[in-house]
């Protein structure tokens, strides 16, 4: 029973996590209409620059900080320079060129840092257990990342409901010639939004950096993870990513925790613990391809275009 | 009227809070050319879309030939007989003007799993398709890719494509949309020549061709039918004339 | 097609009689990497053709396609794992099962359009990735050796290196022949119809999805067939050739040498492998120069190579 809140907690801990990264890729989707492959990859620049500041700078903090403010830039950088062009192409177009976008940032963080993982440590006050029901401990960094998650959640959510860019994404996400109608710099306004997407992937990236191994790579299974989250949800909505991620999340990490169980009923041990990992990563695409065969659209279409 | 080829009753279609087709009732007779007025916002393209299935209808019938084909998809509708021309000119943009014909004919002539022979090389489909384009006129322009064509020419293929089907009646949405005053004249004349082969619905803004054309008007109102009668007898409806053709100076001139 | 006499017929001419020469050239000169090599290009090209067959003629933009060089390969290595060695059944097998995958894919997905096409696409290719990942039997993650090719009943050797090459080359041009039939059948110009204007084509009478499904199926098939041949290749087959990034390569592939182009898939796999080859004995580093060369080719040569070449006839 302990354990099953801790699992709980697991899931929805990653759940955040997704979140973050399909909230980005989602409002780029959504407002201009953009297939962003590439997202993934600003994921793993996000994990690898705070892994680098960090040890430069010889503070976790600072180098959260500054890894942040680093991928902002570059995803601004990138949009400016490259993905601009690629606005108002067929998606088949998009899919190509943030494809060759994957290529590129894999190879450049090999000849940068190496084919070998980098590790981000914990300070000391992050790495202690804290408990949160009688008898049930939990990693403070995990509660952490929750914590840290539900208010950026709930700050995206205030500037796209309450704000005037806001409104503007929202607008955007439904109806595409409207912004321009109202005379608003789209092309300033798409290249702080994909900014800000890009620091969404890069806090996503750097806040699971500690747990798993900063490595070349990590940001393409969960880029379709993020993908399958935001096609789940309807292109373009936020509530619709954040639901699905969670439950995403959820999916992911019991059906890890328990899958191997509930298989060595069918299986011989060593076939179920092979099948289990397969299956529970199957039930994510079963599921998304479920949702898509009964509501093409997913579950929240932001609008009908 | 007996034997209506087309009977259309109580038909509904809502959108949101919107009503766009409202307990609509309308018969259409084997043989007739029925014009389908009313103005901007009557819900006149949806009425043709639930007759010709691109629209599901909210309630309501529509029978086509003796069959209920409410339910029936667009292309089950085709294979009975009906075929459609749109307001929006909607060829296939890529392909030359015959090809837009040819794949009419072939759709009414046996199955296309047919995966090995040059469809290009079936004489009697080609044949087909040439007919039709010569009776739009347009024999002349078939080996040009349909982006090359003018409006009016792209108008009067999309009428060819229609009858390349071989179709008992045309639904006919604007097909006079858009064109200079020469090109109307010439697809009235060619309207008149084919109401005399095939039932016909049109659906049209252009008064004087309307009322020169028809055999029987339809007058639709948000959605609903407020006349059905002969063209002079709408020109005298004090309703009409109130909802409609009010503001109107067409009907007093065009005799 | 035109029969005349342009730069592109005669780039396609020397790449056909290349490709036929290759072995020969190979065995003069002694240089046995460049028949493995081409070998493995002319695979891949069989995939592209298939790919660019719903791709560039049906509009449907599958970004799961690798699923097939799995299904393919797997069917060949698991029956001969399990003792079946006899091709005659080894090679329906690999058909039939992406045939049967393609129909129930297809069925589901053709019911989205645009870039949720793509996306249950690349889903359901993840999914047949992790199946083969959790087939403990099989290998899993590490993958099936297969030890011994099919036997054609002394029919071809596949285990000779020039009778594989020139098995796989007949494959790939029956797949182009049969492409090139398709396109100009009845069936086809019902297909490209669909891509051009689906309202249009169901107004007109045709029951659009039926003829896309029946046209994933038939590609789907030129796949796995290609996938059969990869596994036999490379002796072995692992959940890795259906990852979504092989998938993205294929489309590469297809969009560099000319979507909707019947050799352009050919031309583009030669030069996408040949790149990849070269860049990687000059640096280990190639995904650096590919990655942004890519992002280039889409900003600015659209319609591929092959459309490069046609304009040049005038110019």
């Amino acid at each position: 029973m302990l354990l099953v809140v801790e699992q709980l907690l697991n899931g929805l801990q990653f759940g955040l996590l997704l979140f973050l990264l399909a909230a980005g890729l989602t409002l780029v989707f959504g407002i201009m209409d953009f297939v962003n492959l590439a997202h993934g990859s600003l994921y793993m620049m996000g994990a690898y620059f705070a892994a680098t500041f960090a040890a430069w700078t010889g503070s976790f903090i600072i180098g959260i900080v500054l890894a942040l403010g680093a991928t902002l830039l570059l995803g601004m950088v990138l949009e400016y320079v490259a993905l601009r062009h690629l606005y108002g192409r067929d998606h088949l177009d998009q899919v190509l060129g943030t494809f060759g976008l994957i290529l590129f940032f894999n190879d450049a963080v090999r000849l940068i840092w190496g084919p070998a993982g980098l590790s981000l440590p914990l300070p000391a006050w992050l790495t202690v257990p804290i408990q949160i029901v009688p008898g049930v401990f939990y990693p403070s960094y995990r509660l952490a990342i929750i914590a840290v998650s539900l208010v950026v959640a709930a700050l995206l959510y205030l500037v796209v409901m309450r704000t005037r860019v806001g409104m503007l994404i929202r607008a955007g996400a439904s109806n595409r010639e409207m912004i321009g109608a109202l005379g608003i710099n789209i092309r300033l306004l798409f290249t702080l939004v994909f900014g800000l997407g890009a620091a969404l992937a890069g806090l996503a990236g750097l806040m699971q950096a500690p747990i798993l191994t900063v490595q070349i790579g990590m940001g393409e299974n969960i880029l379709i993870l993020a993908f399958v989250i935001i096609v789940i949800g309807g292109i373009g909505s936020i509530r619709g990513a954040f639901l699905a991620a969670i439950f995403v999340g959820m999916i992911d990490t019991l059906g890890r925790a328990y899958a191997p169980d509930l298989l060595r009923h069918l299986l011989s041990p060593t076939a179920a613990s092979t099948a289990a990992p397969a299956l529970s990563s199957m039930l994510i695409y079963l599921l998304m391809a479920i949702v898509l065969v009964v509501r093409p659209e997913g579950l929240f279409p932001a609008s009908k275009r | 009227m007996a034997d209506p080829l087309l009977s259309v009753k109580n038909l509904s279609r809502r959108f949101g809070g919107i009503v766009a087709t409202d307990d609509l009732s309308l018969d259409v007779v084997r043989g007739e050319l029925h014009a389908i007025i009313g103005p901007n916002g009557a819900g006149k393209t949806t009425l043709i879309s639930q007759l010709t299935g691109q629209l599901q209808p909210n309630s309501g019938s529509i029978h086509f030939a003796g069959r209920d084909v409410t339910r029936l998809p667009a292309y089950r509708r085709s294979a009975l007989g009906l075929a459609r021309s749109f307001q929006i000119t909607s060829l296939l943009k890529d392909f030359t003007a015959i090809d837009n014909v040819a794949l009419a004919a072939q759709a009414h002539d046996g199955h296309s799993f047919r995966f090995w022979g040059n469809a290009r090389k079936e004489l009697h489909l080609r044949k087909a398709a040439m007919a039709a384009m010569e009776r739009v006129g347009l024999g002349q322009r078939a080996e040009s890719i349909v982006s090359e064509l003018s409006h009016g020419e792209q108008r009067e293929l999309e009428l060819a494509v229609a009858l390349a089907s071989k179709p008992q009646m045309l639904v006919l949405d604007e097909p006079m949309a858009g064109l200079g005053v020469t090109e109307s004249a010439r697809m009235v004349k060619l309207l008149r020549e084919l109401r005399r082969e095939v039932t016909i619905v049109l659906v049209e803004h252009d008064m004087d061709a309307v009322f020169a054309l028809a055999d029987r008007i339809t007058v639709l109102v948000y959605g609903r039918v407020i006349a059905c009668d002969v063209p002079a007898a709408i020109r005298q409806n004090p309703e009409v004339r109130r909802a409609y053709l009010g503001d109107q100076q067409v009907v007093t001139h065009h005799g | 097609m035109t029969v005349m006499f342009n730069v592109r017929s005669v780039v396609w001419a020397l790449v056909i009689v290349s490709l036929m020469l290759l072995p020969l050239y190979s065995s003069v000169s002694g240089n046995i990497f460049i028949l493995t090599l081409f070998t493995r290009i002319v695979i891949f090209a069989l995939a592209a053709v298939s790919l660019n067959l719903i791709m560039g003629y049906g509009g449907m933009m599958s970004f799961g396609h690798a699923a097939y060089l799995g299904i393919g390969g797997y069917a060949v290595g698991i029956l001969a794992y399990e003792g079946i060695g006899s091709g005659f059944i080894q090679w329906p097998v690999a058909l039939l099962a992406s045939a049967l995958f393609a129909l129930v894919i297809g069925a589901l997905s053709l019911r989205t359009r645009g870039v949720y096409f793509i996306m249950i696409t690349l889903a359901f290719a993840q999914m047949a990735y992790y199946i083969a990942s959790g087939m403990a039997r099989y290998g899993g993650d590490d993958g099936l050796t297969i030890y011994k090719r099919s036997d054609f009943g002394g029919l071809i050797n596949l285990s000779d290196r020039t009778q594989f090459y020139y098995v796989c080359l007949a494959c790939l041009f029956g797949g182009i022949y049969l492409v090139w039939r398709i396109v100009n059948s009845r069936f086809g110009l019902v297909v490209q119809g669909v891509r051009s204007n689906e309202q249009r084509m169901e107004a007109i009478g045709f029951h659009a999805n039926r003829y896309r499904l029946v046209c994933f199926v038939i590609s789907g098939m030129m796949c796995g067939l290609a996938g059969a041949l990869l596994a036999t290749n490379t002796d072995f087959v692992s959940p890795s050739i259906m990852y979504w990034t092989r998938s993205g390569d294929l489309m590469v592939m297809v969009i560099l040498g000319g979507i909707g182009s019947l050799f352009g898939p050919v031309i583009g796999t030669i030069l996408f492998l040949v790149l990849e080859e070269s860049l990687s004995q000059v640096t280990e580093f190639s995904g650096i120069i590919i990655g942004p060369l890519l992002l280039l080719i889409v900003l600015f040569a659209r319609g591929g190579i092959d459309g490069w070449l046609g304009r040049l006839r005038r110019g």
